[in-house]
């Protein structure tokens, strides 16, 4: 089987999958049947996907079918492109999808048939477009399944849709994406206005015969950029990832942390040799990479919610992956969007499996949990040190070519951003490691442990976060990391020095968390309002946005209708005017004949 | 002469009439019949337009299927139809909403023999409106797509409350706005107006190309005088600029339509909105270069204020089918901005606009009058939590507002981006900006409308509980539009194929290389 | 003697038959008017008939007479049938047709 077939089996199992759960209904409402076919489509795509990775040929591989057709060529085609970079991301979206559609078996157990069987059917899709969008060749491509991207993330946010809070998470989720990919739409056609094409190998090609008109690129791929901000919450446009943890946790485990929200860093990562034409917006993706990175770990530290918690920890990572692409080292962010997708997906589960053990998503109530749920602790823990990036766990890695990627960029602030986040996000990782798994009061209700069919992901994806750290410290980490010898150090450091100050502070409780509160009084209350950015938004849609729209509609009845209802009042007016000449009487109307008589006959004279 | 000696157009044309001769003079009181009737008809329509839309020879491209009776020879009036590849999908257009409002009406109550006959005559109208390549029978059947409303709306269309207010407010208290009657008579006089202006065009046209003939295809080849081609472009923008909606003559359209009944708003949004289009892409466009030229920047511009007027408008309405009204405006102004970017890939997103649009506000009207039906009220802010009611209404209507914002894998993104690619590549560049930010609105209103509706909880103190779903017949009609938005989102070069064949000629009639 | 003073007397019977008309209140003193300007119109027609040589005017004018009489005689009939029904001839008060 050659690379093309697979790739496209890999992208079409899904898609069959969701055609037969969106038209079939009553496989659809029969549950946990759908929830079968769901997975074993998936089930496929993955094993697709290892086989495409491990048996990749050298050049990549192309694959193109004609859209929209025109005169002198199409407009636009369809396809794929395998390439290295295509057959990796595969091989996680596939396997997280896999793992988390397992999981939702057991996490969603108490759910009614129908509403699952929508629920896989959701998922089908979701690993359709996914898919596409990894393989896509081209912009439009690309943009299109960005979109359906974001209708998943939509139906799923919202799954449970008679919550009101879910309706509004999902709305804003759309709206916001939806204000990035204006960018990117705009960027796509002022390219193909420059370019004539949309097609990656073709523009490869132009940037390295030098034959892209440059004139306006730079706008272009900001344009382009502002996608990814909306898609990968980069500031300010992450405002819709904590919300949008409304949805199930499975939901958040593969949506909103290892996959769709990672799309922005790889359509970076994809179109990487245009972007590295245009250094000013590169640096600009760096400095905001960072910069968001830092913002969403102090609003991490506050949180009692744990999904939120690990919510903003994904913001701050995807910071932390574009701030490597900005400084020029792509390598080391796509690196850390692979470990970064295992081991968040992995505490997302982990977090799924407390909540649904205990309850409630509040740390406050949860504690000494690693009696009652010890495998959910060992892999939460596993999650937690990766993700701290401590070694040998596949984070440190990735968390270091990351710090050495921008040091060697050259891009100083941002790399003192980073390392300040490397410390906060040790500190509010273990804060919730600390109170929700030991702690000294013990939670409320009686949690037990999960079933195999929840635990079994979680012990897989564990595994691989470990494994692969050990394998890459035995092959010697240089590969990946180029930079002083120092950083790896001083990451480390700072990430102990972290752990141990969140041991000091919530579990020995010998530094008192609400004393920090108060000394750092104005951050704690900004944190807490997440730095007023949701009141803006909210502000300038009800009172901008709905406020000019019926300003609008006023206009349109009152004034614009308001000028044809005056014309036909005239008319009617001048009519019941134009009634009186009628009078009746004979007298007048020969009045009428002989001053008209008199008339015709003087402007007969007159000619 | 026709396809291989059928007069196929004639009998997609008028198979609908031949159905509303057969209800008014067999089966005047028997409902079920009329219907059986009407659903037998459109079907026949349904069938052979697939049947023509598929014959289209696209290598060959040009008119086909032609037909032709002399009718008044003197004059230069005979009865000739041909299609392109334009017409060809607005022909199937028409034939597919026409199809699914019959289902649509299926509950009407009073006088439905009248109802379905009147239908089926505008209806022929519309179809002949489309084929017609002689000005004088393309004015005629214009006229008998209009004329029927009048009735339509004002017997079987609903009321609702509208407070007089403003500097004119007592011009509205005089001429009774809110009320069905008041619609009808609006929309009827509006739409008569804009025929003067087409039969004037019309007229001028066939003077000064002898007076001997009202063939299109004659006119065609006629280079007639610059400054006429001027003002009587003008006249065509105008006059079938009302029934497209342009602003500000569309304000027969929101009261219209929210007051017509559910058949005839689908048949109104979704395929005589389009008439306007076609006349002014037809008869301006393809009869009068240099006039183009010389109006395109104002038609473009005004399409740009329709794009963003109308989807804040929209955002402002409480009342459903309002709110599907305002949106109508809103999208045919991307139809027109794709005609005025006179490039092939805006001209070709116009063509498709009108086709996916028409499925999708047809889809919506016969989504909004099931709701109606249902719940007996229009009012968007006291309804709540539909979805668990009747999910299937909830899935189409979702489907309808997604093809609307223009999400990829509906026919509605096929359309906004060609526009958006035109416009970009057209004379007035800044035309894409407005045309994108239409789409963010679009997405903000239509995801409100959603989630007000159909997320969230049932309201505790209303009358909306246990709410039906969509039953038998209605199902037809929601399955077949819900289809076509899909497929054509997905495989979209079955109609931009045809499509092209027809813009290419004209645009290179108008002197634009493609 | 010449033909003006034929037509200035046919002229000033033509407007004093008109002024009757259109300011009597009297339904019969508009009919009078109405005869008055018949009558110009035949002084007129015999006029030129004699000055010009032309014998149309005289035949003209046989014409005129006799419809005169019968328009008199019908528009009597109607003064009367009126005054049966509505009790009044007078002009101002019959204004059913009024619009």
């Amino acid at each position: 089987m050659n690379a093309g077939t697979l790739a496209l089996a890999a992208l079409g199992l899904p898609f069959c999958s969701f055609v037969l759960l969106a038209v079939v209904p009553p496989l659809r409402r029969a549950g946990r049947a759908a929830g079968a076919l769901s997975i074993a489509a998936i089930g496929g795509s993955l094993l697709a996907s290892l086989v495409l990775w491990r048996t990749l040929p050298r050049e990549s591989v192309e694959l193109t079918w004609p859209w929209l057709p025109a005169e002198g060529g199409p407009m636009a085609t369809v396809g794929i492109l395998v390439d290295h970079l295509a057959a990796s991301m595969l091989v996680l979206v596939a396997l997280v999808s896999f793992l988390v559609q397992l999981y939702s078996l057991g996490y969603l157990e108490h759910e009614t048939p129908p509403a699952l069987g929508r629920y896989y059917a959701y998922h089908s899709l979701f690993a359709f477009s996914m898919l596409g969008l990894v393989l896509a060749s081209n912009f439009l491509q690309m943009f299109i399944f960005w979109e359906l991207v974001g209708l998943c993330s939509y139906l799923l946010i919202g799954f449970w849709y008679t919550k009101p809070e879910a309706a509004r998470a999902a709305v804003k989720a759309f709206w916001v994406t939806k204000a990035g990919d204006l960018g990117f739409i705009i960027g796509i056609v002022l390219l193909w206005g420059q370019a004539g094409t949309f097609q990656f190998s073709g523009l490869f090609q132009m940037a390295a015969d030098r034959t892209l008109p440059t004139a306006g690129l730079a706008l272009i791929m900001f344009l382009i950029y502002l996608g990814a901000v909306g898609k990968s919450a980069q500031f300010p446009l992450h405002v819709w990832l904590p919300d949008a943890m409304e949805g199930p946790t499975p939901v958040s485990a593969l949506i909103h942390a290892a996959t769709m929200v990672a799309a922005g860093v790889y359509l970076v990562s994809r179109v990487y040799p245009l972007f590295l034409l245009t250094p000013d917006v590169l640096a600009l993706i760096g400095w905001v990479g960072a910069f968001t990175a830092l913002l969403a770990a102090t609003l991490g530290l506050v949180q009692a919610d744990i999904k939120r918690v690990l919510a903003y920890s994904t913001v701050s990572q995807l910071g932390f992956m574009m701030a490597a692409l900005g400084a020029g080292a792509a390598a080391a962010g796509f690196f850390h969007l692979l470990t970064h997708g295992l081991f968040k997906a992995l505490l997302f589960l982990g977090a799924g499996a407390v909540i649904h053990a205990v309850g409630t998503n509040d740390i406050w109530k949860m504690g000494r949990l690693y009696r009652a749920m010890p495998q959910t602790a060992i892999v939460f823990l596993v999650g937690t040190l990766a993700l701290a990036g401590i070694w040998p766990f596949a984070g440190f890695f990735s968390k270091d070519a990351v710090l050495a990627g921008v040091w060697e960029g050259g891009l100083t602030t941002p790399f003192l951003m980073l390392a300040l986040t490397v410390f906060l996000t040790a500190l509010y990782m273990f804060r919730v490691v600390f109170v929700v798994f030991f702690g000294n009061r013990p939670a409320e209700g009686h949690p037990h442990d999960v079933p195999l069919v929840m635990s079994g992901p979680l012990w897989i994806l564990a595994i691989l976060t470990l494994g692969w750290g050990i394998s890459l410290a035995a092959s010697g980490g240089e590969e990946k990391a180029h930079g002083p010898e120092w950083i790896p150090w001083l990451a480390s450091g700072l990430a102990v020095a972290g752990i141990v100050f969140a041991w000091l502070t919530y579990q020995k409780r010998a530094v008192s968390a609400d004393a920090l509160a108060r000394t750092f009084r104005p951050l704690y209350v900004a944190a807490l309002s997440k730095f007023w950015l949701d009141d803006l938004y909210g502000g300038i849609y009800r009172g901008l946005l709905l406020g000019f729209s019926r300003l609008v509609g006023w206009v349109d009845r009152y004034l614009v209708d308001g000028l044809v209802n005056l014309a036909s009042a005239w008319t009617l007016r001048w009519g019941d005017g134009l009634r009186r000449i009628q009078t009746g009487r004979a007298q007048d109307y020969l009045y009428g004949v002989a001053f008209g008589l008199l008339l015709v006959i003087v402007w007969s004279y007159w000619r | 002469m026709g396809w291989n000696g059928i007069p196929i157009l004639t009998l997609i044309t008028w198979a609908p009439f031949v159905g509303a001769m057969l209800i008014m003079f067999t089966a005047r009181h028997h409902p079920l019949a009329v219907r059986l009737i009407g659903a037998v008809t459109t079907g026949i329509s349904l069938v052979l337009s697939l049947a023509v839309y598929l014959a289209y020879d696209t290598e060959a491209a040009g008119f086909q299927f032609y037909e032709k009776i002399s009718l008044v020879p003197p004059l230069g009036i005979s009865y000739e139809v041909a299609a392109d590849g334009i017409s060809l999908i607005l022909v199937l257009l028409t034939s597919i909403i026409i199809f699914s409002g019959v289902f649509a009406s299926w509950t009407v109550q009073t006088r439905s023999q009248e109802f379905y006959a009147l239908l089926l005559v505008l209806v022929t109208g519309v179809f002949g409106v489309f084929v017609s390549l002689d000005l004088f029978v393309f004015f005629l059947f214009y006229e008998l797509a209009v004329l029927p409303m009048y009735l339509l709306i004002g017997i079987w269309g609903s009321s609702a409350q509208v407070r007089p207010r403003g500097i004119f407010g007592w011009a509205m208290r005089e001429t009774g706005v809110g009320s069905k009657e008041y619609a009808a008579m609006k929309l009827t006089l509006y739409l008569l107006l804009g025929s003067a202006f087409i039969l004037v065009g019309i007229l001028a046209l066939y003077m000064a190309a002898g007076g001997s003939s009202f063939s299109f295809l004659e006119m065609e080849g006629a280079a007639f005088d610059p400054v006429l081609q001027r003002w009587v472009f003008l006249l065509f923008y105008v006059g079938f600029g009302v029934l497209a909606g342009i602003w500000p003559l569309h304000t027969w359209s929101p009261d219209g339509h929210a007051s017509a009944p559910t058949a005839v708003s689908m048949l109104h949004a979704g395929v005589l909105m389009k008439l306007g289009a076609y006349g002014i892409v037809r008869l301006g466009m393809g009869l009068l270069p240099e006039g183009t030229h010389d109006w395109v920047w104002l038609v473009g511009t005004i399409a740009t204020i329709n794009i963003v007027y109308g989807a804040l408008s929209a955002m402002a309405q409480t009342d459903l089918k309002y709110v599907i009204a305002y949106s109508s405006v809103s999208h045919m102004g991307i139809v027109l901005l794709g005609a005025a970017t006179l490039t092939e890939a805006g001209l070709n997103g116009a063509v498709f606009q009108m086709f996916a649009h028409g499925i999708m506000t047809g889809l919506f009207f016969a989504l909004v009058g099931l709701v109606y039906e249902k719940a007996h009220s229009r009012e968007i802010f006291k309804m709540g939590g539909f979805g668990r009611m009747m999910p299937g209404i909830a899935t189409a209507f979702t489907l309808g507002g997604l093809s609307s914002l223009g999400l990829p894998a509906t026919s509605g993104f096929v359309a906004e981006f060609l526009t958006f690619l035109g416009a970009w590549r057209s004379a007035h560049s800044w035309w894409l900006f407005p045309a994108v930010a239409g789409t963010f609105l679009t997405a903000v209103y239509v995801l409100r409308v959603v989630k007000q509706i159909f997320w969230g909880e049932v309201p505790a103190h209303g009358e909306f509980h246990d709410l039906p779903d969509a039953r038998g017949p209605e199902w037809v009609a929601l399955v077949l539009l819900m289809f076509v938005i899909v497929l054509f989102g997905m495989v979209p070069w079955i109609a931009v194929y045809p499509i092209d064949t027809a813009t290419v000629p004209l645009l290179t009639r108008l002197g634009v290389r493609p | 003697m010449g033909l003006q003073p034929y037509l200035i007397l046919a002229a000033c019977l033509f407007t004093i038959g008109l002024f009757g008309v259109l300011t009597r209140r009297n339904a019969i003193g508009i009919l009078l008017g109405i005869e008055l300007m018949l009558n110009a119109v035949n002084v007129n027609l015999v006029a030129f008939a004699r000055f010009t040589g032309e014998t149309a005017g005289l035949i003209f004018a046989l014409f005129t007479i006799s419809i005169t009489v019968a328009e008199v005689a019908l528009g009597l009939a109607i003064v009367i049938l009126i005054f049966r029904v509505r009790r009044t001839v007078e002009a101002d008060n019959l204004d059913l047709l009024k619009g």
